[in-house]
Protein backbone atom coordinates (compact mmCIF):
# COMPACT_ATOMS: atom_id res chain seq x y z
CA UNK A 1 0.00 0.00 0.00
CA UNK A 2 1.24 3.45 -0.88
CA UNK A 3 1.02 6.45 1.39
CA UNK A 4 -1.59 8.12 -0.82
CA UNK A 5 -3.79 5.03 -0.66
CA UNK A 6 -3.49 4.93 3.12
CA UNK A 7 -4.34 8.63 3.29
CA UNK A 8 -7.41 8.09 1.12
CA UNK A 9 -8.54 5.20 3.30
CA UNK A 10 -8.28 7.27 6.47
CA UNK A 11 -9.82 10.46 5.12
CA UNK A 12 -12.74 8.66 3.49
CA UNK A 13 -13.52 6.73 6.65
CA UNK A 14 -12.96 9.55 9.17
CA UNK A 15 -14.14 12.51 7.13
CA UNK A 16 -15.61 14.42 10.07
CA UNK A 17 -12.70 14.15 12.50
CA UNK A 18 -9.75 14.89 10.18
CA UNK A 19 -9.50 18.65 10.56
CA UNK A 20 -6.46 19.24 8.36
CA UNK A 21 -4.29 17.41 5.86
CA UNK A 22 -0.81 18.63 5.08
CA UNK A 23 1.68 17.14 2.67
CA UNK A 24 5.21 18.51 2.58
CA UNK A 25 8.05 16.87 0.65
CA UNK A 26 6.36 13.50 0.65
CA UNK A 27 5.55 13.59 4.37
CA UNK A 28 1.88 13.39 5.16
CA UNK A 29 0.45 14.93 8.33
CA UNK A 30 -3.16 14.42 9.37
CA UNK A 31 -4.64 16.51 12.16
CA UNK A 32 -7.23 14.55 14.09
CA UNK A 33 -9.80 15.78 16.58
CA UNK A 34 -8.68 14.61 20.02
CA UNK A 35 -11.80 12.59 20.84
CA UNK A 36 -11.30 10.39 17.74
CA UNK A 37 -7.56 9.88 18.08
CA UNK A 38 -7.72 6.39 19.55
CA UNK A 39 -10.18 5.27 16.88
CA UNK A 40 -8.04 6.62 14.03
CA UNK A 41 -4.93 5.09 15.59
CA UNK A 42 -6.61 1.72 15.91
CA UNK A 43 -7.70 1.87 12.29
CA UNK A 44 -4.15 2.76 11.18
CA UNK A 45 -2.74 -0.07 13.26
CA UNK A 46 -5.23 -2.81 12.43
CA UNK A 47 -6.27 -2.07 8.85
CA UNK A 48 -3.36 -0.12 7.36
CA UNK A 49 -0.44 -1.99 8.94
CA UNK A 50 1.05 0.98 10.79
CA UNK A 51 2.30 -1.41 13.44
CA UNK A 52 5.22 0.73 14.62
CA UNK A 53 4.78 3.91 16.67
CA UNK A 54 8.16 5.60 16.28
CA UNK A 55 7.69 8.51 18.64
CA UNK A 56 5.27 10.77 20.42
CA UNK A 57 6.25 14.39 20.79
CA UNK A 58 4.46 17.55 21.79
CA UNK A 59 4.52 21.22 20.84
CA UNK A 60 3.76 24.20 23.05
CA UNK A 61 2.21 27.01 20.99
CA UNK A 62 2.34 29.48 23.85
CA UNK A 63 -0.22 32.32 23.63
CA UNK A 64 -2.27 30.45 21.02
CA UNK A 65 -5.31 28.32 21.58
CA UNK A 66 -5.32 25.32 21.37
CA UNK A 67 -2.00 25.67 23.12
CA UNK A 68 -0.62 22.13 22.82
CA UNK A 69 -0.14 19.75 19.91
CA UNK A 70 0.70 16.08 20.33
CA UNK A 71 2.44 14.47 17.37
CA UNK A 72 2.47 10.74 16.63
CA UNK A 73 4.96 9.29 14.15
CA UNK A 74 3.68 6.06 12.60
CA UNK A 75 5.59 3.67 10.40
CA UNK A 76 4.53 0.63 8.44
CA UNK A 77 7.27 -1.98 8.32
CA UNK A 78 5.38 -4.00 5.70
CA UNK A 79 4.88 -1.13 3.29
CA UNK A 80 7.76 1.10 4.31
CA UNK A 81 5.61 4.23 4.61
CA UNK A 82 5.58 6.94 7.24
CA UNK A 83 2.54 8.81 8.51
CA UNK A 84 2.23 11.61 11.03
CA UNK A 85 -0.84 12.16 13.15
CA UNK A 86 -1.39 15.36 15.11
CA UNK A 87 -3.93 16.23 17.71
CA UNK A 88 -4.49 19.25 19.92
CA UNK A 89 -5.05 19.97 23.60
CA UNK A 90 -6.40 23.10 25.26
CA UNK A 91 -4.44 25.16 27.78
CA UNK A 92 -6.67 24.49 30.80
CA UNK A 93 -6.21 20.86 31.89
CA UNK A 94 -4.72 19.59 28.61
CA UNK A 95 -5.62 15.99 27.94
CA UNK A 96 -5.71 13.59 25.00
CA UNK A 97 -6.73 9.90 24.90
CA UNK A 98 -4.01 7.33 25.44
CA UNK A 99 -3.04 4.94 22.65
CA UNK A 100 -1.26 2.48 24.94
CA UNK A 101 -3.66 -0.34 24.15
CA UNK A 102 -3.09 0.16 20.40
CA UNK A 103 0.69 0.44 20.56
CA UNK A 104 2.12 -0.79 23.90
CA UNK A 105 5.30 1.16 23.12
CA UNK A 106 3.38 4.38 23.61
CA UNK A 107 3.53 3.88 27.37
CA UNK A 108 6.87 5.56 28.10
CA UNK A 109 6.48 8.15 25.35
CA UNK A 110 3.22 9.31 26.91
CA UNK A 111 4.80 9.38 30.33
CA UNK A 112 7.55 11.59 28.94
CA UNK A 113 5.07 14.01 27.36
CA UNK A 114 3.14 14.13 30.64
CA UNK A 115 6.31 14.72 32.63
CA UNK A 116 7.85 17.47 30.55
CA UNK A 117 4.82 19.12 28.92
CA UNK A 118 2.04 18.36 31.37
CA UNK A 119 -0.45 16.83 28.95
CA UNK A 120 -2.54 14.09 30.54
CA UNK A 121 -3.30 10.88 28.67
CA UNK A 122 -6.73 9.55 29.52
CA UNK A 123 -6.73 5.79 29.93
CA UNK A 124 -2.97 5.44 30.43
CA UNK A 125 -2.29 2.45 32.70
CA UNK A 126 0.48 4.07 34.76
CA UNK A 127 0.85 7.80 34.18
CA UNK A 128 3.83 8.68 36.39
CA UNK A 129 6.72 11.03 35.76
CA UNK A 130 9.58 9.36 33.90
CA UNK A 131 12.46 11.87 33.83
CA UNK A 132 11.86 14.37 36.63
CA UNK A 133 11.33 12.97 40.10
CA UNK A 134 8.02 12.16 41.71
CA UNK A 135 6.60 15.24 43.40
CA UNK A 136 8.29 17.83 41.15
CA UNK A 137 5.64 20.51 40.74
CA UNK A 138 6.43 21.86 37.24
CA UNK A 139 6.50 20.73 33.61
CA UNK A 140 9.84 22.09 32.42
CA UNK A 141 9.50 21.99 28.62
CA UNK A 142 6.61 24.42 28.64
CA UNK A 143 7.43 27.79 27.11
CA UNK A 144 6.59 29.68 30.29
CA UNK A 145 9.10 27.66 32.34
CA UNK A 146 12.50 29.42 32.62
CA UNK A 147 15.59 27.44 31.62
CA UNK A 148 17.30 28.23 34.96
CA UNK A 149 14.51 26.33 36.72
CA UNK A 150 12.44 27.10 39.77
CA UNK A 151 13.10 26.22 43.39
CA UNK A 152 11.21 23.24 44.72
CA UNK A 153 11.46 20.76 47.53
CA UNK A 154 9.95 17.35 48.07
CA UNK A 155 9.70 16.30 51.73
CA UNK A 156 11.91 13.23 52.31
CA UNK A 157 13.04 13.63 48.70
CA UNK A 158 15.17 15.82 46.56
CA UNK A 159 15.13 19.53 45.86
CA UNK A 160 15.92 21.93 43.06
CA UNK A 161 17.27 25.45 42.93
CA UNK A 162 17.60 28.20 40.38
CA UNK A 163 20.75 27.77 38.29
CA UNK A 164 22.78 30.98 37.92
CA UNK A 165 22.89 31.88 34.25
CA UNK A 166 25.32 34.79 34.52
CA UNK A 167 29.09 34.35 34.62
CA UNK A 168 30.85 31.08 35.28
CA UNK A 169 33.68 29.18 33.64
CA UNK A 170 31.76 28.26 30.51
CA UNK A 171 30.79 31.77 29.47
CA UNK A 172 33.35 33.30 27.16
CA UNK A 173 33.64 36.82 25.88
CA UNK A 174 33.04 36.27 22.19
CA UNK A 175 35.32 37.43 19.44
CA UNK A 176 32.60 38.82 17.27
CA UNK A 177 29.50 40.91 17.62
CA UNK A 178 27.38 38.06 16.36
CA UNK A 179 28.40 35.71 19.13
CA UNK A 180 27.62 38.38 21.70
CA UNK A 181 24.07 38.53 20.53
CA UNK A 182 23.90 34.77 20.51
CA UNK A 183 23.94 34.35 24.28
CA UNK A 184 22.89 37.60 25.94
CA UNK A 185 21.38 36.12 29.11
CA UNK A 186 24.42 34.07 30.08
CA UNK A 187 26.67 37.04 30.67
CA UNK A 188 24.76 38.83 33.36
CA UNK A 189 24.43 42.56 33.62
CA UNK A 190 27.40 43.25 35.86
CA UNK A 191 30.01 42.36 33.23
CA UNK A 192 30.71 45.30 30.98
CA UNK A 193 30.84 44.25 27.35
CA UNK A 194 32.33 46.77 24.98
CA UNK A 195 31.12 45.78 21.59
CA UNK A 196 33.29 48.38 19.89
CA UNK A 197 36.40 46.43 21.00
CA UNK A 198 35.37 43.32 19.13
CA UNK A 199 36.98 42.64 15.78
CA UNK A 200 34.44 42.94 13.04
CA UNK A 201 33.39 39.89 11.08
CA UNK A 202 34.98 39.85 7.63
CA UNK B 1 80.75 -15.91 69.01
CA UNK B 2 81.69 -13.16 71.34
CA UNK B 3 80.81 -13.27 75.01
CA UNK B 4 79.23 -9.82 74.92
CA UNK B 5 75.83 -9.29 73.24
CA UNK B 6 75.38 -5.91 71.61
CA UNK B 7 72.61 -4.05 73.40
CA UNK B 8 72.51 -0.78 71.50
CA UNK B 9 72.95 -2.00 67.97
CA UNK B 10 71.63 -5.12 66.28
CA UNK B 11 72.33 -5.42 62.57
CA UNK B 12 69.48 -7.91 62.16
CA UNK B 13 66.73 -5.48 63.08
CA UNK B 14 68.32 -2.11 62.63
CA UNK B 15 66.95 -1.56 59.10
CA UNK B 16 63.41 -2.46 60.17
CA UNK B 17 62.81 0.14 62.82
CA UNK B 18 61.72 3.66 62.06
CA UNK B 19 60.97 6.44 64.42
CA UNK B 20 58.07 8.75 63.55
CA UNK B 21 55.04 10.48 64.92
CA UNK B 22 51.84 8.44 65.14
CA UNK B 23 50.01 11.01 63.03
CA UNK B 24 52.56 10.75 60.26
CA UNK B 25 52.41 6.96 60.27
CA UNK B 26 48.60 6.89 60.19
CA UNK B 27 48.45 9.48 57.44
CA UNK B 28 51.06 7.61 55.44
CA UNK B 29 48.99 4.46 55.66
CA UNK B 30 45.74 6.21 54.86
CA UNK B 31 47.08 8.23 52.00
CA UNK B 32 48.75 5.38 50.21
CA UNK B 33 45.83 3.00 50.22
CA UNK B 34 42.83 5.10 49.30
CA UNK B 35 40.02 2.83 48.25
CA UNK B 36 37.80 4.83 45.90
CA UNK B 37 34.04 4.69 45.67
CA UNK B 38 33.58 5.26 41.92
CA UNK B 39 30.48 7.45 41.67
CA UNK B 40 30.39 7.38 37.87
CA UNK B 41 27.47 9.43 36.61
CA UNK B 42 28.45 10.56 33.12
CA UNK B 43 31.31 10.64 30.61
CA UNK B 44 33.87 11.42 33.36
CA UNK B 45 33.38 7.82 34.47
CA UNK B 46 34.96 6.68 31.19
CA UNK B 47 38.08 8.66 32.02
CA UNK B 48 37.95 7.27 35.54
CA UNK B 49 37.97 3.77 34.04
CA UNK B 50 40.88 4.77 31.83
CA UNK B 51 42.73 5.98 34.91
CA UNK B 52 42.24 2.53 36.39
CA UNK B 53 43.33 0.65 33.28
CA UNK B 54 46.84 -0.41 32.34
CA UNK B 55 48.01 2.69 30.50
CA UNK B 56 47.56 5.08 33.42
CA UNK B 57 47.29 2.53 36.21
CA UNK B 58 45.93 4.18 39.33
CA UNK B 59 47.46 1.25 41.25
CA UNK B 60 50.77 3.12 41.17
CA UNK B 61 49.24 5.44 43.76
CA UNK B 62 47.55 2.77 45.81
CA UNK B 63 44.00 3.60 44.78
CA UNK B 64 43.22 0.69 42.49
CA UNK B 65 40.78 -1.07 44.81
CA UNK B 66 37.50 0.32 43.47
CA UNK B 67 34.90 -0.54 46.08
CA UNK B 68 31.32 -0.57 44.93
CA UNK B 69 30.23 -0.72 48.53
CA UNK B 70 30.39 2.60 50.36
CA UNK B 71 31.14 0.83 53.64
CA UNK B 72 34.53 -0.29 52.37
CA UNK B 73 35.70 2.86 50.64
CA UNK B 74 37.67 5.94 51.70
CA UNK B 75 37.33 8.44 48.88
CA UNK B 76 34.28 9.11 46.77
CA UNK B 77 35.16 10.15 43.22
CA UNK B 78 32.09 11.99 41.93
CA UNK B 79 32.65 11.62 38.21
CA UNK B 80 29.98 13.26 36.13
CA UNK B 81 26.83 15.36 36.01
CA UNK B 82 24.88 15.27 39.25
CA UNK B 83 21.21 15.77 38.53
CA UNK B 84 18.84 16.74 41.32
CA UNK B 85 17.20 13.35 40.89
CA UNK B 86 20.52 11.62 41.59
CA UNK B 87 21.83 14.09 44.17
CA UNK B 88 20.13 12.55 47.18
CA UNK B 89 21.33 9.09 46.18
CA UNK B 90 24.90 10.41 46.03
CA UNK B 91 24.47 11.99 49.46
CA UNK B 92 23.03 8.80 50.86
CA UNK B 93 25.96 6.75 49.59
CA UNK B 94 28.39 9.31 51.01
CA UNK B 95 26.65 9.13 54.38
CA UNK B 96 27.17 5.37 54.43
CA UNK B 97 30.92 5.65 54.00
CA UNK B 98 32.94 5.12 57.15
CA UNK B 99 35.12 7.90 58.55
CA UNK B 100 37.66 9.08 57.60
CA UNK B 101 36.36 9.88 54.14
CA UNK B 102 37.22 12.27 51.37
CA UNK B 103 35.57 13.49 48.18
CA UNK B 104 37.07 14.26 44.79
CA UNK B 105 34.82 16.27 42.46
CA UNK B 106 35.97 15.08 39.05
CA UNK B 107 35.24 17.33 36.10
CA UNK B 108 33.35 20.53 35.48
CA UNK B 109 29.87 19.15 36.13
CA UNK B 110 30.59 17.70 39.55
CA UNK B 111 32.55 20.84 40.50
CA UNK B 112 30.15 23.54 39.34
CA UNK B 113 27.36 22.14 37.21
CA UNK B 114 29.57 22.68 34.18
CA UNK B 115 27.84 23.49 30.95
CA UNK B 116 24.51 22.36 32.37
CA UNK B 117 23.19 25.72 33.51
CA UNK B 118 19.65 24.45 33.60
CA UNK B 119 16.79 23.22 35.73
CA UNK B 120 17.60 19.53 36.36
CA UNK B 121 21.30 19.77 37.32
CA UNK B 122 22.79 20.41 40.75
CA UNK B 123 25.27 23.28 40.38
CA UNK B 124 28.22 21.51 41.99
CA UNK B 125 28.30 18.57 44.38
CA UNK B 126 29.87 20.84 47.01
CA UNK B 127 26.35 22.03 47.77
CA UNK B 128 25.78 18.65 49.40
CA UNK B 129 29.16 17.09 50.22
CA UNK B 130 32.42 18.54 51.60
CA UNK B 131 34.71 18.35 48.57
CA UNK B 132 38.47 18.01 49.16
CA UNK B 133 39.82 18.20 45.62
CA UNK B 134 38.28 19.66 42.47
CA UNK B 135 39.60 18.34 39.17
CA UNK B 136 38.99 20.61 36.20
CA UNK B 137 38.31 19.39 32.68
CA UNK B 138 35.39 18.28 30.61
CA UNK B 139 36.13 15.45 31.04
CA UNK B 140 39.55 15.60 32.73
CA UNK B 141 42.25 13.42 31.28
CA UNK B 142 43.34 10.49 33.47
CA UNK B 143 46.57 12.35 34.30
CA UNK B 144 44.46 15.15 35.77
CA UNK B 145 42.61 12.71 37.99
CA UNK B 146 45.89 11.18 39.10
CA UNK B 147 47.17 14.68 39.87
CA UNK B 148 44.06 15.29 41.94
CA UNK B 149 44.65 12.03 43.74
CA UNK B 150 48.25 12.98 44.53
CA UNK B 151 47.05 16.35 45.82
CA UNK B 152 44.55 14.56 48.03
CA UNK B 153 47.36 12.35 49.33
CA UNK B 154 49.38 15.47 50.14
CA UNK B 155 46.38 16.90 51.94
CA UNK B 156 45.95 13.71 53.95
CA UNK B 157 49.65 13.72 54.85
CA UNK B 158 49.28 17.18 56.36
CA UNK B 159 46.30 16.28 58.54
CA UNK B 160 46.59 16.03 62.32
CA UNK B 161 44.33 13.04 62.33
CA UNK B 162 45.22 11.51 65.69
CA UNK B 163 45.46 14.83 67.44
CA UNK B 164 42.12 15.98 66.09
CA UNK B 165 40.54 12.71 67.13
CA UNK B 166 41.89 13.12 70.60
CA UNK B 167 40.57 16.67 70.80
CA UNK B 168 37.13 15.54 69.65
CA UNK B 169 37.18 12.76 72.19
CA UNK B 170 38.08 15.16 74.97
CA UNK B 171 35.43 17.62 73.87
CA UNK B 172 32.85 14.86 73.91
CA UNK B 173 33.64 13.87 77.49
Amino acid sequence: MKLSEAADAITSRFKEVITATNEFRGELTLTVAPHALREVGKFCHDELNFELLLDISSVDNYDYEPRFEVVYELYSIVDGIHLRLKTTAMESEPSVPSVCDVWPGANWHEREVWDLMGIRFEGHPDLRRIIMWEGYPYHPLRKDFPIEGKPSEVPEGTFSEVAPLGGGPFVTIPASTNAKNREPRARGTEVAVHTEDFPQEP
Amino acid sequence: MSDRQPYAYDSKIEGNIIFTRLDAAINWMRGNSLWPMPMGLACCAIELMAAGASRFDIARFGAEVMRFSPRQSDVMIVAGTVTYKMAMAVKRIYDQMAEPKWVIAMGACASSGGMYRSYPVLQGIDQLLPVDVYVSGCPPRPEALLDGLIRLQKKIMSEDSFLEQKKELLAAL
